[in-house]
């Protein structure tokens, strides 16, 4: 199978340089076929591309259960990783029945995955003679149009990058947060919140209209998510974090603030290293297309952007506190991660480690200003990792974008270029797509907090199951039952109903 | 008879160990514990806030010993276990009133001695001298 596929290549390759120099009617429908058969290929090329790369993402899933996992507690440590896990499938089933629809309903063609344009219905508001995308409107349950193989693709990667928002709001509400609440709040991310920035970006909605109606640059250009994914998740943890309150015995009566050291540092790192290493899919994967060969480009500047944000942490740590902090370098990988991924196709190498670099000393200060001046507790630095840095990376495009990469995004002609480069206006739309970002899915975020409350009857766990820790309470299941002292109640019962292990009675045969 | 509990520092164990094989005490029961003695509490930071590790880890080991293992269990444990740094720890010295061995009913003297005692000893003395 494998060899005959190789041997079509050979020939499709062989083909147009064989009949270049005979010409001929014959020839030429030859060659026809030849480009028809390259074409498709690239398509081929395209579709597998989109498609690995969305499986990188989704095991990106496994790195944040254990980042969140090893910075919490041990009693909470079933808890922790099971909202990890589930919030894959539960928020997937709400994206996959409504929030598709609802982000890619209006895309129009899927240009590198063959051109297919029957998710063409965007509800739009028309202002001043210009149309403003709010919310797209086919392809619900994926049925109908939307029942053919270029969707199909489209979804499972833009499913996986959804499944990253939902996944950030488990980290920041943490030891305290009921499993009912996280359920139910995570069908709204799936549904709703996450959807309708996406469209406003990605799904041709008014924030990508902000070049073509009003001059603005190229829009709100944001590459792979800066702000799409790591900033609309920063903004619902901000949001709820804020609303759930601080974990018991994070702040002292005086006002000072006390650490509450994660029970697993080695599964921490491990976990950002597998987050590191699906952000190549995350960021090269968002050409939709393997035939692009900016994803060399894209592929480093992640790789570089990361590297410095963990570099610049580790070392404004060590010099700030003496010693360089394992967690904190952590999240400043992440950091500088989260702040290329809006720019990583539009800038140098240089700007690549500068952003990232930048991003390393942001998320140290964001998490000291969030945990002591706003009081806002959240435990693993969601906030700061993707929401500040999120808001950094468009930023940082819009600054540094320098005109080689993106001719014709959403709809405007030339490569974007930051305000370095010489568009200024770029600058202006990226802080548009900020500022939309925080009041919009700020906005729905508490809606869907105060809804989900209601639903569940509030989002706290007891504060008796806080000390004791949620994973017996709410779970049913330690995450580690032979180190806990509660093994020993179980053995004491067995003893209780019998006598020795030689005075032990056969268990009675079935008849 | 007496009960010897002995509060040693976790990573010199081993050499505990293997100096009480050498004496001949071959009952041990350990545990990790955390404690408090004349060391000076440690200062950490975690994620920009100040940690206090007040309680340092240390292994705690119980020996039942008969009169005549009273001394050489004690010199055993103050050879292996000293680094002439605070935090070396403590050995405890107590009178014990009764010791039963619960798979025979054996009793005292008789029931603190471990039966593979002699073996253990020998081996443990056989390894020193390589």
């Amino acid at each position: 199978m494998r060899r005959s596929v190789g041997l079509g290549l050979l020939m499709t390759l062989a083909c147009p340089l064989a009949l270049a120099g005979q010409g001929g009617p014959a020839a030429d429908s030859l060659a026809k076929a030849a480009n028809a058969a390259s074409a498709a290929n690239t398509v081929a090329i395209n579709f597998v591309w989109t498609l690995v790369a969305g499986f990188l993402v989704m095991f990106m899933q496994a790195g944040f259960a254990m980042v969140e996992t090893g910075f919490t507690r041990a009693k909470n440590a079933a808890h922790t990783i099971t909202m990890n896990f589930m919030v894959y499938g539960i928020a997937m089933l709400a994206y996959w029945v409504v929030g598709f629809a609802l982000q890619a309903g209006g895309v129009g063609a899927l240009g590198t995955l063959g051109g297919y344009d029957k998710l063409a219905h965007e509800v739009s508001l028309t202002i001043a003679g210009k149309e403003w995308g709010l919310f797209g409107g086919t392809g619900f349950f994926l049925t109908g149009v939307a029942y053919t193989a270029p969707v199909f693709a489209y979804f499972l990667f833009q499913m996986v990058f959804m499944d990253t928002a939902a996944t950030i709001p488990t980290g920041a509400l943490a030891e305290r947060w009921k499993f009912s609440a996280f359920a139910v709040f995570s069908v709204f991310v799936g549904a709703f919140i996450y959807p309708i920035y996406a469209n406003w970006t990605w799904g041709g909605g008014w924030l990508a209209m902000l070049g073509k109606n009003l001059g603005l640059g190229h829009g709100h250009v944001d590459f792979a998510g800066s702000s799409v994914v790591h900033m609309t998740g920063g903004v619902m943890a901000f949001v709820t974090a804020a609303l759930l309150g601080p974990r018991r015995g994070k702040y002292n009566a005086d006002g000072s603030v006390n650490a509450i050291p994660g029970h697993n540092i080695p599964m921490a790192l491990i976990g950002t290293f597998i987050l590191a290493f699906g952000w190549f899919g995350f960021n090269a994967g968002s050409t939709l297309a393997g035939s692009d060969l900016r994803i060399g480009v894209i592929a480093t500047n992640t790789m570089l952007a990361g590297a410095a944000g963990g570099v610049t942490s580790m070392l404004y740590m060590w010099f700030k506190y003496g010693k360089p902090d394992p967690s904190m370098m952590a999240n400043g990988t992440l950091a500088g991660l989260v702040a290329i991924t809006a720019p990583c196709a539009f800038v140098t190498a240089p700007s690549a480690v500068l952003i990232g670099g930048i991003a390393g000393v942001l998320v140290c200060v964001a998490v000291f200003f969030i945990d002591g001046k706003l009081r806002i507790d959240d435990p693993v630095g969601a906030i700061s990792v993707h929401g500040v840095n999120g808001l950094w990376g468009i930023l940082a495009l819009g600054l540094l974008a320098d005109g080689t990469y993106g001719d014709g995004w959403n709809g405007v002609n030339g490569a974007v270029r930051g305000l370095f480069y010489g568009d200024a206006s770029q600058f202006a739309a990226q802080l548009i797509g900020g500022v939309a970002n925080f009041v919009g899915v700020g906005a729905m975020a508490f809606v869907a907090y105060k809804v989900t409350a209601f639903v569940v009857g509030g989002h706290r766990v007891a504060p008796e199951v806080e000390e004791l820790g949620l994973d017996l309470p709410e779970m049913g299941a330690l995450a580690y039952p032979d180190t806990q002292e509660i093994s020993s109640a179980v053995i004491l019962s067995e003893t209780a109903s019998g006598g020795g292990i030689g005075q032990l009675e056969p268990e009675p045969e079935a008849v | 008879m007496k009960l010897i509990t002995a509060v040693v520092r976790p990573e010199r164990l081993a050499q505990v160990k293997a100096a009480l094989f050498r004496a001949g005490v071959t009952g041990i029961t350990i545990n990790r514990v955390s404690g408090h003695g004349g060391e000076v509490e440690l200062q950490e930071h975690y994620r920009g806030r100040t940690v206090v590790l007040e309680f340092r880890e240390k292994v705690r080991l119980e020996m039942a010993v008969s009169e005549p293992f009273v001394e050489p269990t004690i010199k055993a444990i103050l050879t292996s276990a000293r680094t002439g740094h605070v935090g070396d720890g403590k050995i405890f010295v107590q009178p014990l009133e009764r010791v039963i061995r619960i798979r025979t009913g054996e009793v005292d003297t008789a029931a603190v001695t471990a039966v593979t005692a002699d073996a253990v000893q020998k081996q443990a003395l056989k390894e020193a001298k390589l």
